[in-house]
């Protein structure tokens, strides 16, 4: 086996275990299914005309049908009725506890109401003393939400009214672990500089004006490339420069694969090309496919540019 | 009244007033209601109307185009974008059933983001209606 292969299989591992995980801990979810979400419970206050008027006054609401001597309650209240308030729920069932802690234990402590769906049978006016029973209607698998990643419970209640069926309110809320910041993609490292010094600068301003400047011996006339601070043939220091008219062939390539370097997109081809000067130039190979370089094939110079403060000589590899 | 007619839409400037007033008018003392420092400990960016008040919000945007003669029968709603403070919602409505006195109205919440709440309100036209 490739260490590929082992790598590929110890992944696959991982992924059928935590399925499996998943499954056995959704089984054992499933199981609270059915049971109590609140039994006997008996709403806090009475439906009050106060806590109507509060209601009408946050939602805006001026239905006449919700004030005076004949007022029923609004019936999208029905669930306000049946709310725990600032000191928490007293019926709760310990089912409904033990499902909400299980979730908690599994890093889903946060929790948002997804769904409400309400019937209203009966309308609710001042002095109804209020009752409910609820159920643990389903618990979903493992979901991967925006928010995060969790489960759906959902709730159906029982609301009666002077012990006479007023309504039902079916509740789904997600008790999910918040999602990790996605991870900000890291901007791409730059490619790296030129090291540019006494020696070579006249090359780089060269290439700043798009001229590809060979140094040639004043002495004895020899090109020369990379830059130098003298000449290979006769040792002399002094020099000036001619500027390449930009034609030449491959001489040699190499193509990179590994290891990527995180400036660069492998496979690329890097060439050493002969100019018509007779000197040779080590750059990238655009136009033509890293696998479709070849020795001989006939090169332009151009320049790129590669970012706001880099331009490059590279060679464009020319059909034929 | 026929299927596909459209309400009115009607726009809610989310404010933190309306938020915090809405939970609290609905009992729901949910930190993430009122306390701004710590909805945001837990990933949001700032509190959020809880799904009672836009229940509440539902409803009443039928029933003030219906009028008080018209009698809720069902709300169904599923909650999408979250609104906060500074949010406005524009709640729109199509009738899309009829059935004697029964009408259902498909309603749509928007704000900025996108759908806030999607939904269905069943509603009989009382008398007077």
């Amino acid at each position: 086996m490739t260490g590929d292969a082992a790598a590929g299989s110890a992944e696959r591992d991982e992924r059928d275990e935590r399925d499996e995980r998943d499954e056995r801990f959704h089984h054992l979810l499933k199981t609270f299914e059915g049971r109590p979400a609140a039994t006997a419970g008996r709403a806090k206050d009475a439906v009050n005309e106060p806590m109507i008027r509060h209601w009408c006054e946050a939602m805006g609401d001026t239905n006449p049908a919700y004030r005076g001597p004949d007022a029923v309650a609004p019936p999208t209240m029905l669930q306000a009725w049946t709310m725990g308030g600032l000191s928490g729920h007293t019926d709760r069932s310990s089912a409904y506890d033990e499902l909400l802690a299980l979730l908690d234990s599994a890093g889903c402590t946060s929790v948002v109401a997804t769904d409400c769906e309400q019937e209203y049978l009966r309308p609710l006016r001042p002095g109804d003393t209020v009752t409910f029973d609820a159920v643990i209607e389903s618990v979903s698998p493992r979901k991967t939400t925006r928010l995060g990643t969790g489960h759906f419970v959902t709730t159906r209640m029982d609301v009666r009214a002077n012990g006479e069926p007023a309504g039902t309110h079916r509740f789904r809320i997600l008790k999910y672990a918040l999602a990790a910041a996605p991870p900000k993609a890291p901007p791409r490292p730059a490619r790296p500089r030129p090291v540019i010094n006494r020696d070579n600068q006249g090359f780089w301003d060269g290439v700043r004006e798009h001229r590809l400047l060979i140094q040639r011996c004043t002495a004895c006339s020899t090109l020369r490339f990379p830059w130098l601070p003298g000449c290979n043939a006769c040792a002399s220091p002094g020099w000036d420069t001619v500027e390449a008219a930009g034609t030449g062939t491959v001489f040699s390539y190499v193509v990179m694969h590994h290891p990527p370097f995180p400036a660069f997109d492998p496979p690329y081809a890097v060439a050493l090309v002969e100019l018509a000067e007779g000197v040779r130039v080590i750059g990238n190979i655009t136009g033509v496919p890293y696998d479709k370089v070849r020795i001989g094939m006939p090169v332009r110079l151009e320049f790129l540019r590669v970012d706001d403060t880099l331009e490059l000589p590279v060679f464009r590899g020319e059909a034929g | 009244m026929n299927v596909g007619d459209a309400l009115p839409p009607l726009e809610i400037p989310v404010t933190r007033t309306l938020i915090v007033a809405g939970a609290i008018a609905s009992r729901d003392y949910q930190d993430v209601h009122h306390d701004a420092e710590l909805a945001r400990e837990k990933g949001s960016p700032d509190i959020f109307m809880n799904i009672l008040t836009t229940n509440g919000l539902v409803g009443r945007y039928v029933t003030d185009h219906l009028g008080p003669h018209a009698v809720l029968r069902k709300v169904a709603i599923r909650l999408g974008a979250p609104n906060h403070p500074g949010d406005t919602m524009t709640l729109t409505g199509t009738v899309s059933a009829l059935d004697g006195d029964t009408v259902e109205i498909r309603v749509v919440g928007a704000n900025r983001i996108g759908h806030h709440v999607t939904g269905t309100v069943t509603v009989t036209l009382g008398a007077g209606a």
